[in-house]
């Protein structure tokens, strides 16, 4: 128990930084997500290509991959820091900000296929009313497909933003100072590994129980009810 | 995807044109993008034929390629099967009808899906290495398998449980009224049924078993990932090194999804068997990639 209140601060400072990687994610995740969603339905064939393209690299690829290419190639050889290299923690915030980068191009392309998932949901009526009513394909998305398939899809959704709490632990790679780098560095340093192992444990089950129950909840106020 | 032509008028003469702008506008801003980038590549010098030639040189896919495939795959392989039978035994296990059982299955299935793989590795690296458990040479396999297992564990634990959850209740109770015991009911009857329709299911999460290999990256494992950030220090090139061990893994991964959906339209198609879970169906905390079909 010493351990845990010798480390309170650092810990709750990587759980902190664990739960922005999360957010920023998430917001960009499920922005390009919907957008490639779209490409993938829209009646133009090229951008069916490009999403389909899209979804079927990034999801083939580690995110280890993912994230170092971020790092590696677009920091380090690119010199794309995503940062003012004037400033004083410019290194750290670089970092971050690749991070956040690797996550979200790798959730959108859940996303994608779990907005698409849901639009297959919607029955086919819908989507023939909003022709009948001269919608064009746009209106038609925006109006009448997407609400209903967002409102289909919020369990699978919860899904993705519960891999992405876990995944957010692979930003350790690039050194980013989240849970699972301190969780490494309190092991080597205090080797008192089963409290250790415990707290990081009981800090995701904390993170991801909630989000899980949340998503629950909401599905509940907000499904679509059909017969 | 049928539905698609339900998502828009038959596009006319106006549309038609519409339609050809907007491709080629795609197109333009594509190779705009794909122009910028080969020119800041070419820029760093990250195009010169001295940054690709080693790959041609069977020195390096010998020395670095090679025991990296290698170490994925033997990972990947060894953490399946045994994450298939842990996923059995859990499976059957919340399913039992002794609450003694189906409790403390149902912690651990969930217990080892809110928990992140990276966090289960590290823990099983530096647990094995203070118990002198393995040889140190697979120090870093062991704590790879065991992270995957538990993970991948848990989510086939759940597929079992959905896929028995989906055979219509007449099996079970056609089973009872013949005198099987539960057990014999699961064994003979239930089980063989429930493992035929969850294949393409098992299949895409060797996918994300595959892939998840590389978060070994972090606890030194000598898998395709880490050889690939080897090689662009050794040869100075990060670049063509990442991009071809990505399109390697994007090879294996792509097949076997494509395997996935070839065993999932096969079984949907013979009308003697069991219909295929649908990837959807399966609640996963995990890894999304397994609860989505692969694409088309």
């Amino acid at each position: 128990m010493e351990i845990f209140t010798e480390y309170r601060d650092l810990i709750a400072e990587a759980f902190w930084t664990t739960i922005q990687l999360t957010v920023f994610s998430a917001i960009g995740a499920l922005i390009l997500g919907t957008a490639l969603a779209a490409m993938r339905l829209a009646p133009v064939p090229v951008l069916n290509w490009l999403g389909a393209a899209y979804v079927n690299v990034v999801r083939n690829t580690p995110l280890t991959l993912v994230i170092l290419f971020c790092s590696f190639g677009l920091a380090q050889t690119l010199g794309v820091t995503l940062v003012d290299p004037k400033s004083p923690t410019s290194i750290t915030d670089s970092n971050f900000r690749l991070a956040v980068l690797g996550l979200t191009l790798y959730t959108a392309s859940f996303v994608c296929e779990t907005l698409r998932s849901g639009v297959n949901t919607v029955p086919l009526g819908q989507a023939e009313a909003a022709r009948s009513l001269g919608f064009t394909f746009s209106q038609n998305l925006r109006i009448v497909l997407l609400p209903q398939a967002f409102r289909a899809v919020i369990i699978p959704l919860g899904s993705v933003v519960i891999a992405l709490i876990k995944n957010t632990t692979i930003a350790s790679a690039i050194g980013v100072a989240e849970a699972a780098l301190l969780m490494k560095e309190m092991i080597e340093n205090t080797a008192a590994l089963l409290v250790v192992g415990a707290i990081f444990a009981v800090g995701f089950v904390a993170l991801t129980l909630p989000v899980g129950l949340l998503f629950g909840w909401l599905n509940k106020r907000l499904a679509v009810a059909r017969q | 995807m049928t539905s698609v032509s339900v998502l828009f008028d038959t596009p006319g003469p106006r549309a038609r044109v519409r339609n050809t702008m907007i491709s080629a506008a795609t197109i333009a801003v594509v190779v705009a993008i794909a122009a910028l980038i080969v020119a800041k590549l070419a820029g760093k010098g990250q195009l010169t034929a001295a940054k690709w030639k080693p790959f041609l040189t069977a020195d390096l896919w010998r020395t670095y390629v090679l025991p990296g495939i290698a170490g994925t795959l033997t990972a990947a392989a060894l953490s399946i099967v045994l994450a298939l039978i842990l996923g059995l035994l859990l499976g059957v296990g919340r399913l039992s009808p002794h609450a003694a059982i189906r409790r403390p299955c149902a912690v651990i299935v969930e217990f080892f899906r809110a928990v992140p793989v990276l966090i289960m590795m590290i823990f099983a690296y530096f647990l094995f290495a203070l118990y002198d458990m393995f040889p140190s040479k697979y120090l870093a396999l062991a704590g790879v398998v065991t992270g995957l297992t538990l993970y991948n564990g848990a989510v086939i634990a759940e597929i079992v449980r959905s896929g028995v959850g989906s055979l219509p209740r007449g099996q079970q109770e056609a089973a009872s009224a013949l005198g099987l015991s539960w057990g014999q009911t699961m064994r003979s009857i239930l089980l063989p049924q429930a493992i035929t329709s969850m294949l393409p299911v098992l299949v895409s999460q060797l996918v994300v078993a595959l892939k998840d290999t590389a978060i070994g990256y972090q606890i030194t494992f000598v898998e395709m990932v880490r050889q690939g950030t080897v090689i662009g220090s050794t040869y100075g090139n990060y670049v063509p090194a990442l991009i071809v061990i990505a399109v390697l893994m994007i090879g294996v991964n792509f097949a076997l999804s494509a395997a996935a959906t070839r065993l999932e339209r096969r079984l949907s198609s013979s009308r003697r068997a069991t219909q295929p879970l649908e990837g959807a169906a399966i609640k996963q905390g995990g890894a999304p990639s397994a609860l989505i079909e692969p694409g088309d």
